[in-house]
């Protein structure tokens, strides 16, 4: 089956400054994709590039087969939800939604009746006649998601269409819209900076940093088996700890803690050669135990106990001073360590990642 | 968006102006006098005065008797003979004269808007940094009066001017185009005078524009014309409209423009009512009530448009 984009090294300049390296990827049709990444990432510009907003400087973009980096925006079967929503303020409601099937020659009784099913489904049939400065945040918002849905695109872009509401509309916006992907079967490509919007809805996610991909994967492996530094960083929480490889054999890399200890983990994309290395270990995939014990994989010094109910949060630091974050389920058979007692850190089979920096 | 309310009504205006009234108590009437007192000096004083005079009795070589007659109304619109003993017909000179200025004050608007809303279109996407420039350049050349202005138009567009100069010299023409004392010089004069007054309004309307609509409408199929047409041409029209209305209300009460560069023939409005004012010939009450007809025709356009706005923007506001 073709793939619904299919982007193939896509660079974007814009003067002396790269905002896009060389990005490649592809999207399935009727998949929820996002491109996740901190402000200045290039996810939006990327998506701007789709849109047919920005040109791209070198690269192909393919919309079902068909390169339309050269088409004008309105000639491209892609819709967009921008961030501020942009409706238009002189348009009805309904005609916000019905701008689209109008722009395509759709005959008026037919587009309003369109128009209106379209806003049934966001639940805003009650208000087709106000103005979009009537609305509220929120509804704004669902009028443009039904503006951008109603040409019934073979793409639709949504360019951080959550960020302007406030956190309890965010979460129930989030799952509204991962059911209208189900519901209409279009192809999604979502921009977020919000990681926590991206594990939800996704059914993969483009780690982005600095014009660059630098992992794409479902939420589950890019949570578990993050490639670098960066993504290990950035999704989620997670100690970050030096590590000098010693040998890789058969995927499996032995390595050594700044303290000595010695330890084996899969390599991932890692490679053997010189220079620093990091594993990952996320905080909550380790067991406490004794000091020095046999299971104990490093030692640490709990600085800092914080008691959060159904966690506890410990603050701990290595010997050579790299800070260490444990955090533990409070059940019943749980002995909290107290501030400054000296423990054994027991990692999870697998919870150590050896990441490619 | 963030500028707008969440759902809800408007908040509560009684609230707001009790808050401001603490404090305030006692000084609301001696706060007010300056802008009551601007108002009736300068607004209605005037106006009242204008008014009165339209309704009394000429003094021949200027000034009025205090003799009350509507005798300047009858002059401006029924035709009684030379000698006042003909039977009433309808006096369609001063008519023309009225109607001729709303036709060179609207031509002069529409070459306003034409060349107006580029320029200001041009301005508004300039880089933030290099717009008060651009504005700058535009407002430079009515630092000079406006009567030199005019004057020189007028030595620009003569016969032996530079334009026709150039014009012959180029082959383009045999001999000179005869600009001076046409309509079309009448209009580029007050083109020219209230150029500014178009381009301002219009480029605060497109500062304020959002292009994430031009996009947006792009994203929707649009093509570029359509665009412009369904949404930027709405969406900035209080500006277009306002400044539609700064050049045709000056415009029409012009008398620099058309007396120097129309000549007799071209004669508006505001020569008729200047000249009233004007030495031994002049006729006050007539001055008078001819303003008081400008005024009223120009009001009633006005407050219809107004009332027009009022009901298409209740309830919009402003993104």
């Amino acid at each position: 089956m073709t793939d619904a984009i299919d982007i193939r090294g896509v660079v974007k300049r814009y003067g002396s400054v790269t905002a896009l390296h060389g990005v490649s990827l592809t999207i399935a049709d009727n998949e929820f994709f996002t491109l996740l990444g901190p402000s200045g990432c290039g996810k939006t510009t990327l998506l701007r590039c789709i849109a047919g907003f920005e040109d791209v400087s070198a690269g192909e973009i393919r919309l079902f087969g068909q390169d339309i980096a050269a088409q004008d925006p309105n000639h491209r079967p892609v819709n967009t939800v921008f961030q501020q929503y942009a409706l238009f303020p002189h348009m009805s409601v309904i005609d916000n939604v019905g701008f689209g099937l109008k722009m395509k020659g759709m005959a008026s009784a037919e587009r309003r009746a369109r128009a209106g099913r379209m806003l049934e489904m966001v639940h805003l049939s009650d208000f087709a006649d106000r103005l979009p400065a009537q609305l509220s945040g929120g509804q704004q918002q669902r009028v443009a998601l039904a503006r951008a849905l109603a040409p019934e695109p073979r793409v639709l872009l949504l360019d951080e269409p959550l960020s302007a509401l406030d956190l309890k509309l965010r979460q129930a916006m989030r799952v509204e819209l991962k059911s209208l992907q189900e519901q209409t079967g279009i192809t999604f490509i979502f921009v977020t900076h919000d990681q926590e919007e991206a594990l939800t809805m996704s059914d993969r996610i483009a780690v982005m940093s600095q014009g660059r991909v630098q992992q794409i994967g479902t939420a589950r492996e890019i949570y578990e088996t993050p490639v670098n530094r960066f993504v290990a960083d950035f999704i989620g929480e997670t100690n970050l700890v030096a590590a000098r490889i010693d040998s890789i054999i058969d995927g499996r890399a032995e390595v050594t803690l700044p303290g000595g200890q010695r330890l084996s983990c899969a390599a991932g994309a890692a490679t053997s050669g010189a220079g620093a290395h990091h594993l990952s270990i996320r905080p909550e995939r380790l067991n406490l135990v004794a000091a020095g014990a046999a299971g104990s994989d490093l030692d640490a010094v709990v600085e800092r106990v914080v008691y959060l109910g159904t966690d506890l949060h410990l603050m701990a630091r290595l010997d050579d001073g790299t800070p260490f974050n444990v955090r533990l389920q409070n059940s019943a058979g749980t002995t909290i360590p107290a501030a400054g007692a000296r423990v054994g850190l027991a990692f999870e089979p697998g919870a150590a990642r050896l990441l490619a920096d | 968006m963030a500028g707008i309310a969440p759902d809800g009504p408007t908040p509560d205006r009684s609230a707001k102006g009790g808050a401001r009234s603490v404090g305030m108590r006692g000084l609301t009437l001696p706060l007010l006098l300056p802008a009551w007192a601007v108002i009736g000096i300068f607004m209605v004083l005037p106006v009242a005065l204008m008014a009165i005079y339209s309704v009394l009795t000429k003094e021949f070589r200027g000034g009025v008797i205090w003799d009350f007659t509507l005798a300047a109304y009858d002059q401006f619109f029924i035709d009684r003979g030379l000698f006042g003993d003909e039977p009433a017909r309808i006096e369609w000179t001063y008519v023309a004269i009225f109607w001729r200025s709303l036709w060179q004050a609207g031509v002069a608007t529409l070459i306003c808007l034409i060349v107006g809303f580029p320029t200001a279109w041009f301005i508004a996407t300039r880089p933030a940094g290099s717009r008060p420039v651009w504005l700058f350049a535009i407002t430079i050349p009515y630092w000079v009066n406006l009567l030199i202005r005019t004057v020189s138009l007028k030595f620009l567009i003569r016969d032996n001017g530079p334009l026709n100069s150039a014009l012959v010299a180029t082959g383009l023409i045999d001999g000179p185009l005869p600009l001076v004392n046409t309509d079309l010089a009448v209009q580029l004069g007050l083109f020219y005078s209230y150029l500014p007054f178009m381009v301002l309004p219009i480029y605060a309307a497109v500062e304020r524009y959002d292009f994430a609509l031009s996009e947006a409408a792009a994203d929707l199929y649009a093509s570029r014309w359509v665009t412009l047409r369904e949404i930027v041409l709405p969406v900035v029209r209080p500006g277009i409209i306002a400044g539609c209305i700064l050049v045709f209300v000056p415009s029409l009460g012009a008398f620099l423009a058309p007396d120097l560069l129309g000549g007799a023939r071209n004669f508006m409005i505001g020569s008729l009512i200047d000249e009233q004012f004007r030495g031994s010939q002049g006729n006050w009450p007539f001055g008078a009530a001819a303003s008081m007809i400008l005024m009223s025709m120009v009001l009633i356009v006005l407050v219809a448009y107004a009332r027009n706005q009022g009901r298409a923007g209740a309830g919009r506001a402003r993104r």
